[in-house]
């Protein structure tokens, strides 16, 4: 009973706090309504935070942490070389990790990517062998996507219509991909590693846009994103509704650029921006647009919280997980082009090692819930940062793979816990 | 309208049914005095026939906005969702069933209490131009005061025309909002009542003991609004 009164009381004051200001009025009180001050922008943005909606923020602590720490235990850690290296290094993890945020996203579990990753490595190899049918490079890519992508939907085709749990369906996918990268790799070579002789491929992970090129990508995120944000204001304020106040735009848009600006300038000292890093951007962006502003983002995000009542709204819910395990296949097979661009090579151990928990520690680190329904696309980028920060770091301070291996999964854990935490900070302020 | 019965005595199913979740065995649906067939939510939709789940069947992890457009969101060139029509449109359903106990639609789902989730359900249903709205036991899981809020709410739904069928075993709440009460035991209509001219005891009555016409497990169940 108690808590009942609680309620009651708490849903009087709000209702009286509102009806004041939000009872439907003429234009200028509508206008009145839209002109939201920073004051107040920052004050919703911390009840939110409060209330378990973490976004973005426990990374960012976590990576200026994690440089931090690596800058001041090794000399070399803050250099552009590092830099740039460390900028390969995440390029493959995050490019997977983005197909397993979608995953994650409908409250599923893919943990065949690594070895998706690889027969899509391994098959544009082949195909790109200039003893066997040495194929034009876009035409190796395409095949190589368009298989990763039909294993995603067999996977999906099974967890839908047999109703089996994505963990166990995608565990036997594991298995038999590992497989077919071994038959793969050890019937057209006896050493078992097949190097690729292909110029634009090997360029895909070991080229480096010239210093203007650089900067012209620079200036097309930061110009992009700044009037992304400010047209979404203006339609937004023009239709009487809550916008974002110019001054917070301009803040983050700066932010943004200084963020951006410094990286292109650090990088340039060295040979450049990766080729790689704009490819992944770009991925980013489309993936990041779909996720949040279209019909298909708004129904994954809907399966993800409610399956049955998505269902019940007339969304055709096993399409949607179809779709999202065939962008986990096509996304796997990228980062795995990716891989074998950046190793000039690809192996019988290629997808194996630690690849497919990095992928998914990377998801979860950036904020993917693994109960489904919250996490942005962005959390792929973010993730595999810290993670390639931790191993880069590691590295360079010369600590043994078992180290790295239990540091990482400290980290992970640390993740999972506040993911918990939060989930259950959400419910508290909602409950009944 | 109010449809009330003990556990067991057929109101969900007939409204299941009704919807076309499950097919009848016998029986038509007349709907607007002509009979209609109704094979899915989505045909119940296209007449303007909308229910409110006892779940209520929100995403908790989606904002007020894109709960009450699931599965009919507006978009612009095909693909890209209308955020700012859809807030409007939202808005103003929330605004014309004078539901002021929420700070903003754009709060997740998750961080509202049991009445205000209510009261997004409802609304939600009302959005598309319905012209019945059927809500299965609507203040079940509720507080006094939010209960309150509810059947205060569902007055104004029947005042703007609407046809409302309201499904409860709670025949406090069904006295205090309904004009009609219609009572199911096993299967069968075995009372109808104007709200005015009965009181509780007889209700209570045809609930536990009303007369049976013919052997239970025949339902032949006549929707109106």
């Amino acid at each position: 009973m108690t808590t009942e009164q609680h309620d009651a009381a708490s849903e009087v004051e709000v209702g009286a706090g509102v009806s004041a200001t939000e009872l439907p009025g003429d234009d200028g009180e509508r206008r009145a309504r839209a002109q939201e001050s920073v004051a107040d922008y920052l004050r919703r943005r911390w009840e939110a935070i409060w209330g378990g909606e973490l976004g973005s923020i426990p990374i960012v602590i976590g990576l200026i942490a994690i440089a931090i720490v690596f800058g001041l235990l090794d000399d070399t850690f803050f250099t552009p070389r590092n830099f740039t290296n460390l900028l390969l290094q995440m390029a493959a993890v995050a490019t997977v990790a983005i197909g397993i945020v979608f995953v994650l996203l409908i409250g599923e579990i893919d943990l065949s990517v690594a070895f998706v990753s690889a027969v899509g490595g391994v098959l544009m190899t082949l195909l790109l062998r200039p003893e066997a049918s040495n194929w034009p490079a876009w035409e190796a890519i395409l095949v190589a996507l368009a298989v990763t992508t039909t294993i995603g939907f067999l996977h999906a085709i099974v967890i839908t219509k047999a109703g089996v749990p994505s963990f166990v369906v995608t565990l036997a996918g594991l298995l038999i991909w590992s497989g077919v990268v071994l038959i793969m790799t050890t019937q057209f070579s006896t050493s078992g590693t097949i190097r690729i002789q292909n110029d634009t491929v090997i360029g895909i992970a070991n080229d480096f846009l010239t210093p203007f090129w650089g900067w012209a990508v620079g200036v097309v995120v930061v110009v992009g994103y700044g009037v992304s944000q400010i047209q979404t204001a203006r339609s937004r304020r023009s239709g009487g509704l809550y916008a974002k106040p110019g001054v917070v735009i301009a803040a983050q848009t700066v932010g943004l650029a200084a963020v951006t600006f410094a990286a292109i300038w650090y990088a340039n000292k060295d040979r450049g921006v990766p080729k790689v890093t704009v490819i992944l951007l770009v991925f980013l962006v489309f993936w990041s647009f779909v996720a949040a502003r279209t019909r298909f983002g708004r129904h994954v995000y809907a399966v993800g919280g409610n399956a049955e009542a998505s269902r019940r709204a007339g969304i055709s819910v096993d399409r949607v997980r179809i779709a999202v395990f065939m962008i986990g296949g096509f996304m796997a097979g990228v980062g795995g082009i990716i891989l074998a661009s950046r190793l000039r090579s690809v192996a019988t151990n290629s997808g194996g090692s630690d690849l497919l928990l990095n992928v998914i520690a990377a998801a979860v680190i950036g904020g993917a819930s693994l109960f489904g329904g919250i996490g942005r696309v962005v959390a792929a980028l973010l993730g595999a940062l810290v993670i390639a920060s931790i191993d880069n770091g590691l590295n360079l301070l010369g600590l043994a793979s078992g180290t790295k291996f239990v540091i990482t999964g400290l980290v992970l854990l640390g993740a999972v816990l506040l993911d918990a935490l939060a989930k259950r900070r959400r419910a508290a302020r909602g409950a009944v | 309208m109010a449809l009330v019965g003990d556990n067991g005595a057929g109101k969900s199913t007939l409204i299941k049914s009704v919807v076309g979740i499950h097919p009848f065995d016998e029986g038509e649906v007349r709907f607007e005095g002509k009979p209609v067939s109704i094979h899915g939510p989505r045909d119940a939709a296209r007449l303007g026939i909308e229910v409110v789940y006892q779940d209520l069947a929100l995403a908790d992890n989606l904002d007020v906005v894109a709960n009450m457009f699931l599965g009919r969101e507006r978009t612009r060139i095909g693909v890209m969702l209308d955020e700012s029509s859809m807030e409007h449109a939202a808005r103003e359903t929330l605004d014309s069933l004078s539901v002021t106990s929420l700070r903003s639609v754009r709060q997740i789902v998750a961080g509202l209490s049991g009445g205000q989730r209510q009261a997004v359900a409802v609304a939600k249903a009302v959005m598309w131009n319905s012209k019945l709205v059927i809500l299965d036991e609507p203040t079940a899981a509720l507080g006094v005061a939010q209960t309150r809020q509810v059947l205060d709410l569902v007055r104004r739904l029947a005042e703007r025309g609407l046809g409302v069928v309201i499904v409860s075993h709670n025949l406090h709440d069904i006295f205090e909002c309904a004009d009609r009460i219609t009572v199911l035991r096993l299967g069968q209509r075995v009372a109808q009542f104007e709200t005015a001219t009965t009181n509780q005891e007889e209700v209570v009555h045809a609930i536990t003991a009303g007369k049976l016409t013919h052997v239970p497990g025949m339902a032949d169940a006549a929707a109106e609004a």
